[in-house]
């Protein structure tokens, strides 16, 4: 019998190099601003993340509003429109998702649930949360400049980008493309500490099959951002150098307004492959995190060990590894080889088995559980509804020629936002109702988290349920108003309307979610220690919640896999990972304990 | 328990609203029907799993529900139900890619005797060119663009002095007569998008790209742009007309050719020094841009 994941293995190595010591912070400045300690540099980036986030809710209602009552609101103008949508998508995708997932979640659980005491390069870790936020104040500071901010749409396609049709095309699109690369930069020098952490700062014990799964996803993660964002990098200071010194990466011979312009010779399309072969893997840089955490979520509060570990982390690297070659199915309209489509179309459906696999495992961990119905609980199931929506739509889009009449409409809004945006967020929210008595020593009120949960689950599945039919119907999208078209009933405009009260709805419960962290903070519940009893070692440090160094004088030792929910013959519904087999285990080895624990 | 009827309730309140959605397809007006037919197989393929797997947590948060003395089942592995779950869902996948790859097929091969016409995009107004007599296109440069030759049509190529000029208004289309749309743009990216007949491409300066397509239905129906393309991206339209092939050879005659164009620019050219741009198009289209111009 091979050794699985879940084998007890009693001989844990002693250590073979000593520890070196922390930087310890010598005042408050050190310890709350320029802190070295990835916990508050985890919590530094995720209050920015969560700051740019509030802009990018409020830019979705203004979007909405235009929508569902066109010509009601005029001071909407077209040029506002595009700006609003293309900086909601980029703050979303890069600013939001990206950095709450990586630098938010990674930062604060990498090093506690592998058993470190901090990242490896402590100093660069600060280092890139300060470019992180340069980059979100270079971003914002785009609404200050003539012109404001870029409305080339989320994905900065050029010519238009940098040409005067479009909004921003001054400033504004330099500032977006000079922001990009700062934010690459700093996440270069965080992604770089998570994965060395992972690799080399694993305590005693914790091999790589007795990782948590949400260290699995952030791993996966963000190595897939590490190969993908120079991509963009490039891609960025290309379009750069055609704006400021007219060079011509990305521009061909262009007779603009009756005017022709000094390019000629470049590719647009060139810019729609570096793009998306950063694009696709980023659509997983934001899911595989999503993945994992929701992964130990729904083990925790079914009470039961994750169904096929092993195949959720083969899944998470192979997911991985295909995500770098699909990214065309973001162009099988764009004019590419037409060929290009029957390689893409194979690669993209073949993805959907190791992601179809997993949700399968997700189900399967709640079969025979013993389901606790918490916060996290309920969030995990409404990921995996979204997620699944959102996903098999993706093979409708992913399968060439369906996409032919389906892409730029409606349809592919409301996908997108179902798998990238509400799904991950669903498990954000999940993970924060989870790990906020970690972080805080205070529970979340419930009755507040009652209400967020319902009104955000069926409320974001009411907003973009009927905007997939919209899309059928073929209401392009990026339309700042639909004027006068005969295909489109005019229930459609009853429906717009519907959508954006049900928006303005969903985001108040945002802010009742913001209210409640805060509040909690002060007045909550105090948390009893691993108040879910979970078995990861995050819930196992000696102070609670874990201070600087994460554990006390000595790293724990890990003894078994992180999911021992309802071990026969224990005596509690669940062993934590750093806990000793009960009998000394002879030489028998890992088999003998197995088939023992077995039994 | 809350939950778990949450979870049916999505489920079938899924499957009504599909079912009772007016919002669906426009009636099909050209030959890629095989497309709607693939995305009905995938519409029932990805529909049964999608019910199957939220009426499988809706009972197992029922029936595995929390209860103090319970123990969940100690399983982490089934290797057997596992490689079941691979082999049925590729069979899925298969069943769907392979129908999908076979029409895309059809889609990039043009048939032989396709006729060709061009749909020219620019911020944010369309124009089209037919071939004249000899049945081709002459070349074009956005160099050759001028205020009396707005397609930049090469002057000497002797192909392009019989093409015939479609200058905005509408296009029409011969019925049943397997076309191929040549695409061109002289600024930016376009997209020429017709919900009606399902098929659309980008259009991408610097090159020509193509689609084709065979009209099956006569009528008028709305051209629009399906690529961000600036601000005055909404209001690119266009119409299209589908009619008989007789009523169709009509309106081409009527049309001009490069070559009268260009005689008739020469003898108004002094009278007019308005803006190309600013000439063409729809009401709608040059209203749009005065008001971008004014602000």
């Amino acid at each position: 019998m091979a050794t699985v994941a879940h084998d007890e293995d009693a001989y844990v190595a002693p250590a073979e190099v000593e520890e070196v010591d922390l930087y310890h912070p010598k005042s408050w400045i050190t310890k709350y601003v320029f802190s070295q300690d990835a916990k508050v540099i985890a919590i530094q980036y995720a209050t920015t993340a969560g700051a740019i986030g509030l802009v990018a809710l409020v830019l979705s209602w203004l979007m909405r509003l235009q929508l569902g009552f066109p010509e009601v609101f005029t001071f909407i103008e077209a040029e506002d429109y595009y700006q609003f949508i293309t900086m909601h998508g980029m703050i979303m995708v890069i600013y939001l998702l990206t950095a709450l997932f990586l630098g938010g979640f990674g930062n604060y659980l990498i090093p506690l649930m592998v058993g470190a005491r901090d990242m490896v390069f402590p100093y660069v870790n600060m280092v890139s949360y300060w470019v992180y936020l340069l980059a979100v104040l270079v971003l914002v500071s785009s609404w200050f400049v003539p012109g404001g901010p870029t409305g080339a749409g989320w994905t900065l396609y050029p010519p238009q980008a940098i040409l005067s049709g479009t909004p921003g095309s001054n400033g504004g699109i330099i500032l977006m493309l000079v922001s990009l690369a700062l934010f690459i930069v700093g996440f270069t020098m965080g992604g770089l500490n998570y994965v060395v952490t992972v690799l080399q700062a694993r305590t005693r014990g914790m091999s790589l099959m007795r990782m948590p799964l949400t260290v699995w996803g952030i791993f996966v993660a963000t190595i897939l951002a590490l190969l993908a964002f120079p991509a963009l990098f490039v891609g960025a200071i290309m379009m750069s150098l055609d704006k400021i010194l007219e060079t011509s990466f990305f521009m061909p011979a262009i007779v603009e307004m009756g005017e022709y312009l000094s390019y000629g010779g470049g590719s647009p399309v060139l810019f729609q492959h570096l793009f998306w072969f950063f694009g696709h893997p980023e659509v997983y840089i934001v899911a595989l995190p999503a993945f994992g955490i929701v992964s130990d979520l729904l083990s925790v509060h079914a009470r039961r060990h994750i169904f096929g570990y092993r195949l959720m982390v083969w899944a998470i690297v192979v997911i991985g590894g295909l995500s770098f070659i699909v990214w065309a199915h973001h162009m099988y309209v764009s004019g590419m080889h037409p060929y290009f489509g029957f390689f893409f179309a194979t690669t993209t459906l073949i993805i959907a088995i190791p992601t179809a696999l997993k949700v399968y495992n997700w189900t399967l961990t709640l079969w025979r559980a013993n389901i606790q119905f918490t916060l996290p609980m309920l969030f995990s199931l409404a990921f995996i509804v979204t997620f699944v929506n959102g996903g098999i739509t993706g093979l409708f889009l992913g399968n060439v020629v369906v996409d032919v009449p389906l892409s730029d409409t409606m349809f592919v809004v409301a996908h997108f936002h179902m798998v990238m945006g509400v799904a991950p967020l669903l498990v954000v929210f999940g993970a924060i109702y989870h790990w906020y008595p970690l972080i805080t020593g205070k529970m979340l009120n419930e009755a507040m988290g009652q209400f967020h949960f319902w009104v955000t689950f069926l409320g974001a599945y009411m907003i973009f349920l009927p905007i997939h039919y919209l899309g059928f119907l073929g209401v392009p999208r990026r339309y700042y108003e639909m004027g006068d078209t005969t295909f489109i009933p005019d229930s459609a405009a009853t429906l717009n309307a519907f959508v954006t009260v049900m928006a303005l709805i969903v985001g108040f419960a945002q802010l009742v979610f913001l209210f409640n962290m805060v509040w909690s903070a002060y007045r909550g519940k105090k948390s009893d220690r691993n108040p879910w009893k979970a078995c990861s070692l995050e819930w196992q440090t000696e102070e609670y919640p874990p201070a600087h160094g994460n554990f006390g004088k000595t790293l724990p030792s890990v003894y078994r896999w992180p999911y021992d929910y309802g071990v026969p013959g224990a005596d509690d519904d669940f062993i934590p990972q750093n806990q000793p087999p009960e009998r000394p285990v002879t030489d028998s080895g890992p088999e003998a304990a197995s088939t023992q624990a077995a039994e | 328990m809350i939950a778990a009827i949450a979870l049916i309730l999505v489920a079938v309140g899924t499957v009504v609203f599909h079912f009772m959605s007016p919002w669906w397809w426009t009636p099909i007006a050209s030959n890629w029907g095989y497309i709607d037919d693939t995305i009905i197989l995938t519409f029932w393929v990805t529909g049964v799993v999608f019910i199957a797997v939220i009426l499988f947590m809706a009972y197992c948060c029922i029936r595995f529900r929390y209860r103090k003395d319970a123990r969940s089942e100690y399983e982490p592995e089934n290797s057997k139900l596992e490689w079941w779950l691979t082999i049925l869902t590729t069979i899925g996948v298969v069943a769907m890619l392979t129908p999908g790859l076979f029409v895309w097929h059809q889609f990039v091969t043009v048939p032989p005797g396709a006729a060709e016409f061009e749909a020219l995009g620019q911020q944010w107004s369309w124009s089209y060119r037919f071939p004249g007599k000899d049945g081709i296109l002459g070349t074009t440069d956005p160099r050759n663009v001028n205020d009396d030759n707005p397609y930049g049509i090469n002057p000497k190529d002797p192909n392009g002095q019989d093409d015939i000029l479609v200058d905005g208004d509408e296009l029409h289309l011969p019925l049943g007569q397997p076309v191929k749309a040549l695409l061109r743009s002289l600024d930016v990216l376009h997209d020429f998008y017709v919900p009606q007949f399902r098929a659309k491409m980008d259009i991408i300066p610097g090159m020509i790209t193509y689609f084709w397509l065979t009209p099956t239905r006569t009528g008028t129906f709305d051209i629009l742009c399906f690529e961000l393309c600036g601000t005055g991206h909404y209001a690119m339209r266009g119409t299209v007309v589908v009619e008989e092939k007789s009523a169709f050879e009509a309106w081409l005659k009527e049309q001009p050719t490069f070559a009268q164009s260009l005689a008739a620019a020469k003898t108004k050219a002094k009278k007019a020094d308005v803006k190309l741009v600013l000439n063409k198009g729809s009401a709608q289209i040059s209203g749009t841009i005065q008001a971008i111009s004014n602000r």
